[in-house]
């Protein structure tokens, strides 16, 4: 079994309004899928649908071979926003472990290798040093760095990122996918972003959303591709394969 | 002061009365924690009052009121819970329905009941200083299942109500423990009635908690913080009403609220 994700003619609707038609997609093992689209695309559904949150009005989704309601655990999700109040009373390190949630044993507190690899997370997403922090005191970048340590800790066969660098500048962003490339030697990673242009230096397919869904070997996108999805010329900024 | 401290020496009823706020601050730091960070304080003032239900059905059929309160609250906890969950229901309506419907069963009974009715007072604003050897091993035993239940659920607990999404994703039963959050809940509730009976529980569940969110940087933190604050405002409400002959829950409950207010200014002060 090659496909880690696929998606078998998927539609989805809130109510009357039709969100995704007959999305067909195949995601190999250890590939690294970008999906880029307009606002209101149905990226976020497309998410949502993949992790289980939400069910296929038509069409059949599978994720590691089984439904994506079983398999979720085995996906770490960085979402856009976060879903937590800011002012919760809750430390950094505390966030980050709770993706240790499902491993390890079910009752009781953390264990000392929970904590491990917790701070392990931490380092990896540069931010050891707020591990005792509460999260009302972190900015909007740093939270985006907690979430992924959050996703990262829970071990994850496939990483999916919501729009991970929407609020943060541009040498984090750097520095967040190069470390996702990395990742990536060893993990499936789908990244949702409306930032065509950056996302294409590191994934090896894009797949543009608007409705539908239309596949490109990143190599292959060029202008024309571009304004077919968004309706309207759009300027390319170069940059090195 | 000085009689308070000498009534505590001389009188078994004042001994019993410490205990007892002892033994409601211990189940209500920790209970309350998760009322404030979760945002359910008239949930909690919901299943509070549908428990006069239980107890006015309890005293008409000669029961103990207690055990009926147990009952009542647990099955107000499930099913609001279950309501919610299950038929989508708005949250605001079904306490509103559950809060009124609750107290006019309990009325209903209550005043079909032949003999005095004095006792529906001490159910509405508790009476600490009638609290027997009984309802202490009653409360002792509450405290332990509350504790205990939390200790082996922190975890879950700790996800559903920081974060529900993930928690899900994490392949948590979010439901679930929300019921069972809510049954513990109930049972604190029903320690509670006895210091300061069922109207003012809300405020001792969440004033405690909500001046300790102030200073705490963890739920575990929270939750000591908010039972040492408890121990004080029950006891010092107890010894406040003690000399003037004030009703002793309604003191208490003022004092949680000045307790309150100067924890929102200090805090502010601190910041600057």
């Amino acid at each position: 079994m090659s496909s880690v994700i696929s998606f078998d003619q998927v539609s989805y609707a809130y109510g009357q309004n039709n969100v995704l038609e007959n999305i067909s997609l195949d995601i190999e093992a250890e590939e690294f899928f970008g999906v880029i689209g307009p606002n209101a695309a149905g990226k976020s559904t497309m998410l949502k649908l993949m992790l289980g949150m939400l069910k296929p009005d038509t069409g059949k989704i599978s994720v590691l071979g089984e439904s994506p309601k079983q398999a979720c655990k085995h996906i770490g999700y960085v979402p856009q926003y976060p879903s937590f109040p800011r002012n919760f009373p809750i430390k950094v390190l505390d966030v980050v472990l709770l993706g240790r949630l499902g491993k390890g044993r079910g009752m009781g507190g953390f264990s000392r290798r929970d904590r491990e690899i917790a701070r392990d997370s931490l380092k990896v997403v540069e931010i050891e040093g707020l591990a005792s922090s509460p999260i009302k005191d972190l900015s909007g970048g740093q939270v985006q760095r907690m979430l992924i340590a959050r996703a990262l800790a829970s071990e994850p066969e496939i990483l999916v990122l919501d729009e991970p660098t929407a609020n943060i500048d541009v040498q984090a962003e750097e520095n967040i996918f190069a470390l996702l490339k990395q990742y990536n030697e060893h993990m499936t990673i789908i990244v949702v972003s409306h930032d065509i242009a950056f996302i294409s230096a590191y994934v090896n397919r894009v797949g543009c959303l608007n409705k539908t869904l239309l596949c490109h070997e990143t190599e292959a996108i060029s202008g024309k591709t571009i304004e077919e999805l968004y309706g309207a010329p759009v300027n390319m900024i170069h940059h090195g394969h | 002061m000085i009689e308070f401290f000498s009534a505590v020496i001389e009188y078994q009823f004042m001994q019993y009365a410490l205990l007892a706020c002892l033994l409601a601050s211990l189940g209500c730091g920790v209970i309350g924690t998760y009322v404030v960070v979760k945002r359910i304080s008239f949930l909690t003032g919901g299943i509070a009052h549908t428990v006069l239900a239980g107890m006015g059905i309890a005293y008409y059929f000669k029961g103990s009121p207690v055990i009926g309160a147990v009952i009542a609250a647990l099955i107000t906890a499930i099913l609001i819970g279950w309501i919610k969950l299950r038929w989508r229901q708005d949250e605001d309506v079904l306490i509103a329905a559950f809060w009124s419907v609750g107290m006019a069963v309990g009325i209903l009974f209550i005043s079909k009941t032949p003999g005095y009715n004095t006792d529906l007072m001490s159910y509405l604003f508790g009476n600490i200083l009638l609290v027997t050897i009984n309802d202490l091993i009653l409360m002792a035993v509450l405290d332990v299942v509350v504790f205990a239940t939390v200790f082996i659920c922190y975890k879950q607990f700790l996800a559903a109500t920081f974060d529900e999404e993930f928690a899900r994703l994490r392949g948590i039963n979010v439901e679930a423990y929300y019921i069972l959050l809510l049954c513990m809940i109930a049972l604190t509730i029903v320690l509670l009635i006895q210091i300061v009976g069922l109207i003012l529980v809300m405020a001792l569940l969440v004033l405690p908690a909500a001046s300790a969110v102030q200073f705490s940087n963890s739920i575990p933190r929270m939750m000591m913080i908010a039972s040492v604050l408890s121990v004080l405002i029950t006891t010092s409400g107890l010894m406040f009403s003690y000399q003037p002959d004030l009703p002793s829950g309604a003191t208490i409950i003022v004092v949680a609220g000045i307790v309150y207010f100067i924890s929102i200014i200090s805090r502010r002060m601190i910041r600057g």
